[in-house]
């Protein structure tokens, strides 16, 4: 008997309708379990970053924002607050810090305003090239290097804030002193500089040339006691290089200057519980969060979440069997004749049922392999692709 | 070859009773059966084919009693010794038409699909003229094709009795003919047995002798 080669004609005659079942089985088994593997691998990568970064301090406001910007260079940028808040951590004495300021971008990457110690509290390699040392170098994530094929000396652009704003800051052209090794998290997707070179793409600080010396009249709008004022014409350099770097300045108190948050690193557990206990006051305009707790309130959330969606795939998987069962019941009815002919000619019922077995076995098999290699694919990419879609 | 004695049938609800004091087709003799429509002409076949059992009476069939055997007994009989033509065909449309010849052997094991009866079922192809269509489905083809297909696959296990339900009923009267003289070439040549239920008394002359069941009375035709 061939009920298998039979079956296998009979799927092949009727492509499309095979396809729609192969399919709808295969969605209903997988999405469950891709379900399963991309929360498991959310948690993972949310709660490794989190239990990894002792305390943060940033503005009040949400702390959800905060973590997610400071940790994984989400969009939402929390409210700003000042250098002062680093200076405060350090004459406490409780803890290192380390500031950040995540608000900027170049092409769809974060860029990570901060300080050299960041790279040794992430443990983060340089693969090539050295760190930046200077002001308008970067040092890129893995991700970045790779996608864009850029690398040591290479030059990155940061991206205007707002396109159309002509009275904005213009986008300043950065050298690439060193490319990461890749840790398969947010940091492989960042553009790191040094934080004074953010406050120069924010606007704080520029370079022009020096206008004491300027034989250009036409630049100067006017002269008084020692003090030179240049107007709209005077041409900023968007490119910090050997030449320009000493004609760069900052104005302004560095201690007002703006970050998005603080790292801190407590010196031990006790300094940790101090350093929490003064930001308790309800008249700070700080908040200290611990990422780990934020990141476990979220999961809790999605796991809430999941519950549900679990309940609605069952409903829908039960809805789809329930369909599927109507459409070979309904086949069967259409069937009725060649089932006549073939009891005519000489089978008997049991053949028929076995060809149905056949059909249901090859549309079953088909739909699990597609479901094997929609898991394989996935637990292959599980961790690019939480990156990319949730964190 | 066929002995009906005394057979009698009626179905369950009641509706339609057969009765056949006797009747016998010899082996090799090509017999039509005619009669108005509703009176058993459908119902004899199927109670030679093994696929009815009769109420009472003997039904022996190449020396086989069919109104002794089991159910299985009586389906491997019909796929080893008969052959079925029906007025639709009764093709898989999903199988082309090479596959259509050879589906008795792929739906039973009493038969084994071999190399030597792959090479008669493409020499039944040529013989009657489906050579040709071989990768094609049933759809595709004219009414004429589908039946010599269907004769293919009836003659296919070499059958020593051929059953035919109105095979031409659906035919254009060319093609009658030509699937007529197809049917009586290839049961000729094999010394089959051949029931036909047929309304068509243009194709009767063409029966060595014809069953008629409006009074039940076995007439030989004319000589031409």
């Amino acid at each position: 008997m061939d009920s298998l080669y039979l079956a296998w004609r009979y799927l092949c005659f009727y492509k499309v309708r095979s396809f729609i079942l192969i399919g709808c089985i295969t969605v209903i088994a997988a999405l469950p379990l891709a379900l399963e593997i991309l929360v498991n691998e959310s948690e993972r990568q949310l709660s490794l970053r989190a239990e990894s970064t002792p305390l943060l301090i940033g503005a009040k406001g949400s702390a959800l924002d905060l973590v997610m910007n400071s940790l994984y260079f989400s969009d939402a940028s929390p409210e700003p607050i000042t250098m002062a808040a680093v200076d405060q951590i350090l004459e406490s004495d409780l803890a290192s810090p380390i500031p950040l300021l995540i608000r900027y971008r170049s092409r769809t990457f974060p860029i990570v305003g901060t300080t050299l110690d960041y790279l040794d509290f992430r443990q983060l390699e340089i693969k090539s090239g050295n760190p930046f040392s200077l002001l308008g170098q970067c040092l890129v994530g893995a991700e970045i290097a790779r996608q864009l094929d850029l690398g040591p000396g290479d030059h990155l652009t940061s991206s205007p804030e707002a396109m159309f704003d002509i009275a904005g800051v213009y986008p300043l052209k950065m050298r690439i002193s060193g490319v990461l090794a890749e840790t398969n998290s947010a940091d492989d997707r960042a553009v790191f500089v040094d934080i004074r070179t953010a406050w120069i793409i924010s606007g704080l600080g520029h370079g022009h040339t020096d206008l004491a010396k300027s034989t250009d009249e036409s630049v100067i709008l006017k002269r008084e006691a020692g003090q030179v004022t240049a107007n709209a014409k005077l041409m900023q350099y968007n490119e910090i290089t050997e030449d320009n770097i000493d004609r760069f300045h900052l104005h302004g108190d560095p201690v007002t200057f703006p970050i998005t948050a603080v790292l801190a690193l407590p010196h031990d557990e006790k300094s940790g519980t101090i350093l929490q206990g003064r930001y308790l006051d309800q008249d700070s305009n700080y908040q200290i969060v611990t990422p780990a707790k934020v990141v476990d309130s979220l999961l809790a959330n999605i796991f809430r979440i999941r519950n549900v969606l679990d309940a609605v795939i069952l409903m829908v998987g039960t809805a789809t069997l329930m369909a599927l069962v109507l459409v070979f019941s309904l086949s069967l009815r259409l069937r009725s004749k060649e089932m006549e002919t073939i009891f005519k000619i000489g089978s008997s019922r049991a053949t028929i049922s076995r060809l149905l077995g056949a059909e249901i076995t090859i549309i079953g098999c088909l739909s699990g392999l597609l479901c094997l290699i929609i898991m394989l694919l996935l637990n292959h990419y599980d961790v690019e692709l939480v990156r990319r879609l949730f964190i | 070859m066929i002995r009906l004695s005394d057979v009698r049938f009626c179905y369950p609800t009641g509706e339609f009773r057969l009765a056949i004091p006797e009747m016998s087709v010899a082996a090799g003799e090509k017999v039509a059966v005619i009669g108005p429509s509703g009176s058993g002409k459908t119902t004899l076949l199927n109670l030679v084919a093994g696929i009815l059992a009769p109420d009472n009476g003997s039904i022996n069939i190449a020396g086989t009693d069919l109104d002794r055997a089991t159910d299985q007994s009586r389906r491997d009989f019909r796929i080893t010794t008969i052959g079925f033509i029906f007025q639709d065909f009764g093709l898989i449309d999903y199988l082309d038409v090479l596959d259509n010849i050879l589906h008795p052997y792929r739906i039973t094991s009493s038969l084994t699909l071999t190399a030597p009866i792959r090479q008669r079922a493409l020499e039944l192809a040529e013989q009657l003229g489906v050579d040709a269509r071989l990768k094609h489905h049933p759809a595709t083809l004219s009414h004429g094709e589908r039946q010599r297909v269907a004769i293919c696959r009836a003659l296919l296990p070499d059958p020593k009795l051929i059953l035919a339900d109105e095979a031409t009923g659906n035919l254009d009267p060319d093609n009658k003919q030509l699937i007529l003289d197809a049917l009586f070439e290839a049961t000729s040549t094999n010394h089959t047995t051949l029931l036909a239920v047929t309304h068509d008394h243009e194709l009767l002359g063409r029966f060595d002798r014809i069953v008629d069941f409006r009074d039940f009375l076995v007439n030989e035709p004319e000589a031409s």
